[in-house]
């Protein structure tokens, strides 16, 4: 890896007062930005910048910065999560980019994730989503059965766990032309659907979580395939396509 | 969507094979088929079909390209299609495209064949010691001399003086698609919008026909790669044989 110098780039931020104001794109110069920053310290380096001009800082969401909340987001020159994969925007570094470019950056786009303020959405409809089947139901009446002691074939649990990895991040929701939130609903019901745990529920969960995907105002999936690549997690496509079945299943029972 | 999506799949499929005797067969043979795609009442079972899968999966598709389009009503400012495939991306233009020619081609052929009060009939030239001689195919395989008949109700013959029906002809279908595509001034325009038409027809089931299997949630580890290698063949093969054919009647003598 080549060692870390500071690179001069220009910024073309989306900026939007609140969410019923109409909002912008502006530019902005960052000068003296070191490669081996990451993205979102760039953006602090900004705001500071802003701060001494006593300017409104660009407001973005950010928490762990370090890839497993889901709270980054952006749409970095017409990528989720910018250039690169398997990353979130917090795991971007400044490395990707050199000197004099001109770096869009742009909230995710969806009916479903309105903009609350710059770059910041309301990523609450899956919560809505989670909430009308993310669950399985537990006896906790003292005889609680340990999760361990129920056996599971070791590639179902795999695949359980790999869909598990979805963290909410909406990124498939962004890159995907649809505005279809399926990968996230996908790797929902997948990972319930491939365990024991998940059978009392089955039914229910697929038809309420579309439902509510559906009623959220997210658009229909056409198997692009684009939330696959640009999902940070790795979520296949093959989840969707068993939400399908789940879903086809439970529709003509 | 998937299900008349790979209805109409094997429709095409049934469709090329008819079509291919115009290349490989005589103009009898193929009139003959063209007889039993308009009289027989399985094939006219299935004819209904085909206008109504085209009806609902154009309609289908149109729907939901406006809800897909409604999903997101701010767009971005920078985009880079890199992470999903040009087909995927414009499977309604493509489809629209599609649509279009199936509206021009039933036009110029099938409501030729049902409807047109002048079609011209199958004939037959032969050497006989009065010179040559045209005579009417009828279609249980005699003939009747064209001199000798009058025709009624487009495709039957009838004894002028005896007031008699003596048999009944083929639709010369095959020579109406001959003068179609070497017309002289339209022939090569019309063979440029077939050929047209059939490049669109292989995008949109590059991307369509596994796509469908992924609707219908029909995947696995095996399946999936057949399936892809199936439609990518398929979605080659199929529009390139439609297309050669109106380029050779065009270059035919
Ligand atoms: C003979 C003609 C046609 C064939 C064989 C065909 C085949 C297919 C197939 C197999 C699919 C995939 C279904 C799925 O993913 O569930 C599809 C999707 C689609 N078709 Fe067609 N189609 C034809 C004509 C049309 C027409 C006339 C339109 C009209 C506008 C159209 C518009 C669409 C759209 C919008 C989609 C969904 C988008 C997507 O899945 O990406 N198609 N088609
Ligand atoms: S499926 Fe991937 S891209 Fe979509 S929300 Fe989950 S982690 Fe993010
Ligand atoms: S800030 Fe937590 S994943 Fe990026």
């Amino acid at each position: 890896m080549s060692a870390a110098k500071n690179i001069n780039i220009n910024l073309k931020i989306w900026r939007q007062k609140n969410a019923s104001s109409k909002g912008s794109m502006e530019t902005y110069k960052l000068d003296n930005v070191s490669t081996a920053s990451s993205f979102l310290e760039m953006l602090d380096q900004l705001n500071e910048q802003l701060v001494n001009e006593k300017k409104e800082p660009v407001a973005f969401d950010h928490d762990c910065r370090e890839g497993i909340c889901g709270m980054c987001s952006l749409y970095i020159n017409g990528r989720a999560h910018g250039p690169d994969t398997g990353i979130t925007t917090c795991q971007l570094h400044m490395r990707m980019f050199n000197d004099g470019d001109t770096i869009y950056i742009e909230p995710w786009r969806s009916k479903a994730f309105p903009v609350i303020k710059d770059l910041v959405v309301d990523r609450s409809a899956f919560d809505r989503i989670q909430q009308a089947g993310g669950f399985v139901s537990v006896n906790t009446s003292g005889n609680t059965i340990d999760a361990n002691s129920i056996p599971v074939p070791k590639d179902d649990a795999d695949k359980a766990f790999m869909a598990a990895a979805c963290i909410g991040c909406g990124a498939c929701v962004a890159t995907c032309k649809n505005g279809s939130a399926m990968l996230f609903v996908g790797a929902k019901v997948s990972q319930y659907a491939l365990l024991p745990q998940g059978k009392v529920e089955a039914t229910q969960r697929v038809l309420n979580m579309v439902r509510q995907m559906d009623e959220e105002g997210f658009g229909n999936c056409t198997n692009t395939g684009a939330c696959e690549i640009e999902c940070p997690k790795g979520i296949s496509l093959e989840n969707i396509a068993r939400m399908n079945r789940e879903f086809l299943k439970a529709s003509v029972k | 969507m998937a299900l008349t999506g790979l209805f109409l799949c094997l429709f095409l499929a049934g469709h090329l094979a008819g079509n291919l005797q115009l290349i490989f067969g005589t103009s009898l043979q193929f009139n003959e088929y063209a007889l039993f795609m308009t009289t027989n009442p399985a094939v006219k079972i299935l004819s209904y079909l085909t206008y109504i899968s085209i009806l609902f999966h154009a309609i289908d598709g149109i729907l939901l390209t406006f809800q897909n389009k409604a999903a997101r009503p701010i767009g971005y400012a920078k985009t880079d299609g890199s992470s999903s495939s040009f087909a995927s991306r414009n499977m309604a233009v493509l489809g629209t495209i599609i649509l279009v020619f199936i509206v021009t081609h039933m036009v110029n052929f099938w409501a030729k064949m049902h409807f047109d009060e002048s079609m011209p009939l199958q004939e037959t030239v032969v050497e006989s010691p009065m010179g040559e001689l045209t005579l009417y195919n009828t279609v249980n395989g005699s003939y009747v001399n064209k001199e000798a008949v009058e025709v009624r109700n487009v495709t039957d013959f009838y004894d002028p003086q005896l007031n008699l029906k003596v048999g009944q002809g083929y639709k010369d279908l095959h020579k109406i698609t001959f003068e179609f595509f070497k017309d002289e001034k339209f022939g090569l325009i019309f063979t440029l919008g077939y050929v047209l038409a059939m490049l669109a027809m292989a995008f949109h089931l590059w991307h369509g026909f596994q796509s469908a299997f992924q609707s219908l949630g029909a995947t696995g580890s095996k399946l999936t790669p057949a399936i892809k290698l199936f439609g990518k063949l398929f979605s080659v093969i199929v529009p390139l044989l439609f297309a050669i054919i109106p380029i050779y009647i065009h270059f035919s003598k």
